[in-house]
């Protein structure tokens, strides 16, 4: 880790402006993520804008009906919000599926949505990886790729997305929130927000370097069953292999993303319409085109049999 | 405004009810300002990338991973270590049901479980949700709550069966 | 002072303060976080700088160059170790890897520097500058394809013969992978010179091995070195031997004239040191249709670097089962991988992982019930001579017990479902040899009354410290906490160690043999006979005569030495073994392949138990571990490029919380007269053997999947599973 600058600040505008006015400067809030690759080398800034004193940590209604969660609320206090407990279980569920207890007390939600893959080549600096130096290659093609994406993946990039809470928010329609130096703010649904590898996996959301999450909001609540299914080796604090979000009406109807299997959290509309018909048709629409390599291939059917499980009535 | 240049901040923060000022190296963690800095080294380092639990301590009520946490970045903050907690001759009831639950072994990620169990039936009395937790609106406390609750905090020794009993006679206690 | 025959009635006897459920007599530094770890010890040494390594980017070659101007530059460092300063280091005879030192690269994280400055974040920011250049060579990291060599193992009969007159047979192939130790203490040393003394404070398992392997590695002499490591934070093997962070320190701490500490960074772990080797096994079994073994072969194939010696997985086979023809092959392939080596039951835990499904299999082959088909292929001699006994052995009781206390009642395959889970039952046998190594204490009588042990013994979590001061305060008659155990010095006599399972056999006979010592001593002092003295509640008694230990120890502390030195008879008379049985249930999630355990009993043939709350612990912590093997710890080999990817605590998962169910031991608790004085035999490593095959066997008794290949994750169960029906 090599040595930084850090200031904190108060103000969302002062953050995109000191990440604007600062080269090589980072936002730090919870820091789970952060601080674990910059003991690695493989996040290097320069200054640390430490945004804790921001402000943005409290859920509000809006005048749609839905909430909008501050950037800074804490993984813990989002999933016990009695809001989101009632009127979004999804969320709930997915965050409480994911790292521990102290992790989600100091985990925000702008920072989650950020969290980077857990490739082991990604993580490992002796060895070449797209993601962390690009042009470098990725050893994972040819390596260890049993976590590592099915579809959405590119000849330079095969790293997964590793996170819970964005699968439900994408199941959810969430969008994001930001602003940027000059002060201009824009939304950007979550679908956009995430980018696919291509030929640039460094390049993981439509964030511009000034740019700063303030928000996520979560449009009005849809209502309906809503189920978070987590599949991983132990039975806690760990990596999903496969993650199944699902929200089903009671005319079968409904919205599925998976988790683990893609660079982004994996949603594809046209598979939502299949729900009715059942797993294996959703699952063929959703996962057309995969790639996946001999040691994930089971991801697939994995990822089936996990939805089948659901719409079967047997997720709890 | 920004000083770039400057790799050092001081910062305060209450130890275990004492106050320190600490000026010290941005990159310095939570975790390392208490062992290196503090000599506090009952939190222990186990991995130091959140990832093991053996770094736990409370900070303002909460238990964290003090290995992801930059010292410096908890101006003005109440931190409580395993120390904090009890000394050998006058224990903390959690501390006190490890020993007689043979709650550990080796000993190494003892103070980040005993911070954590502490913690555990707190949030669950508070009604915090988990992964387990059946019914989001209703909070109960059972063994696989607690189970599920204490599992960012490894034991290799495999303790868990009895730190389960210990965490249970705490809560048995105080209920 | 020889154990040269099964032991006799004597004072270990009396069972006042041994046997019995004593609390950890250290419980209350380790829960107020005050037990001072190597890597702690800031009182030790002052000015302590800090050095963090950089290990080898390639799994094999050579090290062209390596660039140190920018760190050396770097802000708070003082000097750089680089392996290019020097030859390469002597290599211990426990070690097989070189700890540091030239330019070739054996293996993956092979430590090539170190940077040594003023501060953690210094260092480790400096040794992320260094850049190397390397010339890289075609390494061997293929088990399958690698050259191998054969061990000598004698075949009994005809097995070939046999085999294929057998009316019923079962032969599979079983792997077991790479697995890590994952302790929670990381490797860590603290190094400082006083002249040409050596000291290091460190985190070691063998105090007397690590001071060996230092003497050789850096050229010293034996009287200049001292180790130091009262409190373990876990080592299940990885800290049997001497490892490059106790060397780096000591070169350092040499080279800049000032001491300085090291620990190894967790993702360094995994490829820098040692690991459990993967391994092929095949198992064939013949039997007679009344299901008695007559022909049972185990083939085994593990790699090592040049020099190791692999995992062999066929120890047990040779001693566990009954039947006439038996042949056995133990194959060693040479690869370029990090260095393997002894992790928990080393040879047993993999052996059993597969000899115990493959029992299964052919109970089921002979339509025998597996724990009545492992009863009746029980032998209670030494199948390879006949002549020579177990000394005891009572595994049938533990299959008899284990099944009446679990509830023993599988089902068919895959006939028992609640809701959507699977849910079965499973048996295995464990066994593990109980051996002893000679092991030394000395003993001193304080003028107060209290008594001090001191041994370089070593309390891994394992209990010593407790069952050291049960032994010294029964041979004495005094209660616990009147004693005092100092472990894990080398200034201190010369003890057992932990490893292998005999750490508390031998080391209870040391002190027993210094306290034997004392007793005589005593007696002199007070002009009485050693055989009529009574020592009893802090009191002696001789004839008519009766004096407290304190008013005898008045003027002078009375201090005393021995070593037990366990004869020849117990390995030529005997087969000291240990043996169990595990049974679990588990659920099985019809639709994803998740395993669930949901309840396990171990029962236990180990001898005298000394302490009934510590061996629990340890076979509790043992079944967890099982529970790892079984379903999630596998070391990902990147075989293109020859290290283990998976190389840290979220990549390597091991169990946590969630996945451990209700857990129950029974102890038989067995007085082993031809084990050692207490008669008292191994535990620690008991409780593995054969766990992950009792859970192996459940799924296949929920599940209807056989899967041979570990960890029995789901991936390789849901491809075999029928999906469920809606409704």
């Amino acid at each position: 880790m090599k040595s930084f600058s850090y200031e904190r600040v108060a103000t969302a505008a002062e953050a995109a402006s000191a990440l604007g006015r600062t080269k090589g400067a980072k936002i730090i809030a919870g820091g789970t993520n952060l601080l674990d690759l910059m003991k690695l080398g493989i996040e290097a800034p320069d200054h640390l804008v430490d945004v804790n004193g921001l402000g943005l940590d409290k859920i509000e209604e809006t005048a749609e009906g839905g909430l909008r969660i501050g950037t800074l609320v804490r993984n813990t206090d989002m999933a016990a919000d009695a809001r989101i407990r009632a009127d979004y279980p999804l969320l709930t569920r997915a965050v409480l599926a994911g790292a521990s207890g102290q992790l989600r007390n100091k985990a925000t939600t702008g920072g989650n949505l950020l969290q980077r893959t857990r490739c082991p080549y990604f993580y490992d600096t002796a060895m070449p990886c797209n993601k962390r130096k690009p042009g470098s290659g990725c050893a994972a093609l040819s390596g260890a790729s049993r976590q590592l994406a099915v579809i959405g993946g590119s000849e330079a990039c095969i790293a997964t997305y590793p996170g819970d809470m964005a699968v439900a928010m994408r199941a959810l329609d969430a969008a994001v929130e930001t602003v940027r130096a000059d002060g201009t703010t824009r939304s950007i649904p979550l679908d956009q927000f995430y980018h696919l590898p291509g030929t640039s996996p460094d390049v993981e959301n439509d964030l511009a370097a000034d740019e700063l999450i303030t928000h996520v909001t979560l449009p009005a609540p849809v209502g309906g069953e809503q189920t978070y299914t987590k599949i991983r080796d132990r039975a806690s604090y760990a990596f999903a292999l496969v993650s199944v979000a699902v929200i089903r009406h009671s005319d079968g109807s409904g919205r599925v993303a998976f988790g683990g299997m893609a660079p982004k959290p994996w949603r594809a509309e046209e598979a939502d319409a299949a729900m009715a018909k059942g797993a294996e048709a959703v699952t063929e629409i959703a996962f057309a085109g995969a790639n996946p390599t001999e040691d994930n291939a089971f991801k697939l059917p994995l990822a089936q049999r996990a939805l089948a499980k659901i719409l079967h009535g047997k997720g709890e | 405004m920004t000083d770039t240049t400057r790799s050092r901040s001081s910062v305060t923060m209450t130890v275990n009810g004492t106050e320190q000022q600490l000026d010290i190296d941005n990159r310095v963690t939570l975790l390392d300002a208490l062992r290196e800095h503090l000599k506090l080294t009952g939190t222990k380092k186990g991995c130091d990338h959140g990832q093991c639990g053996a770094c736990t301590v409370m900070v303002n009520g909460r238990r964290v991973n003090s290995c992801l946490s930059l010292a410096v970045m908890h101006q003005g903050d109440e931190v409580t270590t395993v120390e904090g907690l009890g000394s050998p001759e006058d224990l903390h009831p959690m501390q006190a049901a490890f020993i007689e639950h043979d709650g550990y072994q080796c000993g190494y990620c003892t103070p980040g479980q005993i911070c954590s169990a502490k913690s555990v039936l707190e949030e669950i009395r508070a009604g915090i949700p988990s992964h387990v937790t059946r019914d989001l609106a209703n909070v109960v406390m059972n063994d696989d709550e607690l189970r599920e609750r204490m599992s960012g905090n490894i034991c290799r020794c495999g303790a868990y069966a009895n730190i389960l009993a210990a965490m249970k006679q705490v809560a048995e206690e105080t209920a | 002072m020889k154990f040269d025959h099964p032991a006799t009635d004597g004072p270990a006897d009396r069972q006042n303060v041994l046997g019995k459920p004593h609390k950890r007599i250290e419980g209350p530094l380790k829960v107020t976080g005050r037990a001072p770890y190597a890597y702690e010890r800031h009182d030790v040494a002052p000015n302590q700088l800090v050095g963090y390594p950089l290990g080898a980017g390639i799994a094999k070659g050579r090290i062209v160059a390596m660039d140190l101007e920018a760190a050396k530059a770097a802000p708070g460092v003082v000097d750089i170790l680089s392996t290019l300063d020097m030859e390469t280091l002597p290599v211990a005879a426990t070690n097989v890897a070189p700890l540091f030192g030239g330019d070739e690269v054996r293996h993956y994280h092979q430590a090539i520097a170190l940077v040594i400055a003023e501060t953690f974040e210094q260092a480790r920011a400096a040794a992320q500058m260094i850049r190397v250049e390397y010339a890289e060579t075609v390494g061997r990291f293929d088990m399958a394809t690698a050259d191998t060599e054969d061990a000598d193992i004698p075949n009994i009969g005809d097995f070939d013969t046999a085999f294929a007159e057998a009316e019923v047979t079962s032969d599979h192939t079983y792997t077991t992978p790479a697995q890590s130790h994952a302790m929670m203490e990381p490797h860590a040393s603290i190094a400082q010179w006083q002249g040409e003394k050596l000291v290091v404070w460190t985190s070691n398992q063998m105090i007397n091995w690590a001071k060996k392997a230092l003497v050789t590695t850096l050229s010293l002499d034996p009287e200049n070195v001292r180790v130091d490591s009262p409190y373990i934070g876990g080592g299940f093997g990885s800290k049997l031997f001497l490892r490059s962070d106790a060397v780096m320190a000591a070169l350092a701490a040499k080279k800049v004239g000032q001491a300085v500490k090291v620990s190894l960074p967790r993702p360094f772990i995994f490829n820098n040191t040692t690991h459990r080797s993967a391994t092929v096994q095949r198992i064939r079994i013949g039997m007679a249709k009344d299901g008695r073994i007559k022909a049972i072969s185990h083939e085994n194939l593990s790699g090592t670097l040049p020099g190791g010696a692999g995992e062999d997985a066929t120890n047990q086979t040779r001693y566990f089962y009954a039947g006439d023809h038996r042949k056995f092959l133990n194959r060693i392939a040479t690869m370029d991988l990090p260095e393997s080596n002894a992790m928990r039951a080393p040879g047993e835990a993999s052996g059993l992982m597969a000899l115990e499904i493959a029992m299964d299999e052919a109970a089921e082959a002979a339509g025998i019930d597996p724990v009545r088909f492992r009863i009746i292929n029980d032998t209670q001699v030494d199948p390879e001579n006949p002549e020579r006994r177990f000394s005891q052995r009572h595994f049938i009781e533990c299959l008899e017990r284990g099944a009446a206390e679990f509830g023993w009642a599988p089902t068919a395959p895959a006939m028992r479902r609640e809701g959507r889970w699977l849910v079965g039952q499973g048996v295995a046998g464990g066994y593990r040899g109980s051996p002893v190594m000679p092991s030394g204490a000395r003993v001193r009588l304080q003028p107060d009354g209290r008594l001090i042990v001191e041994t370089d013994m070593t309390d891994i979590g394992t209990g010593s410290y407790t069952v050291l001061g049960q032994t010294a305060a029964e041979m004495l008659g005094l209660s616990l906490d009147k004693i005092e155990v100092l472990l894990g010095d080398s200034a201190f006599p010369v003890s057992a160690g932990s490893g292998g399972q005999w750490g508390a056999t031998s080391s209870t006979g040391g002190v027993y043999a210094a306290c034997m010592a004392l007793r005589e001593q005593i007696s002199k002092q007070i002009g009485a006979d050693a055989d009529t003295v009574d020592f009893r509640d802090g009191l002696v008694t001789a004839g008519n005569r009766t004096m407290t230990l304190s008013e005898i120890a008045a003027g002078k502390e009375i201090i005393a030495e021995d070593k037990m030195e366990f004869g020849e008879f117990r390995k030529e008379a005997y087969e000291v073994a240990t043996f169990a049985s595990h049974f679990v249930e588990v659920a099985v999630d019809a639709y994803t392949g998740e395993v669930r355990l949901r309840r396990m009993l171990a029962v236990c043939d180990a001898g005298r138990i000394l302490n009934p709350i510590t061996a629990r612990s340890q076979v509790i912590g043992a079944m967890t571990m099982g529970v790892g093997a079984a379903l999630m710890e596998h070391m990902e080999l990147d075989a293109t490029r020859g290290f283990f990817a998976n190389h840290d605590l979220a990549g390597y998962e091991v169990p946590v919380h969630a996945d451990i169910p209700d857990q129950e031991v029974i102890f038989l608790d067995t007085a082993d007269a031809a084990s050692s004085p207490l008669k008292a035999k191994g535990v620690g490593e008991l409780g593995l053997c054969g766990v992950a095959a009792a859970i192996a066997n459940a799924v296949y008794n929920a599940t209807g999947v056989r899967v041979r290949d570990y960890p029995v994750t789901l991936d390789k169960v849901i491809d075999r599973l029928p999906m469920p029906d809606a409704g």
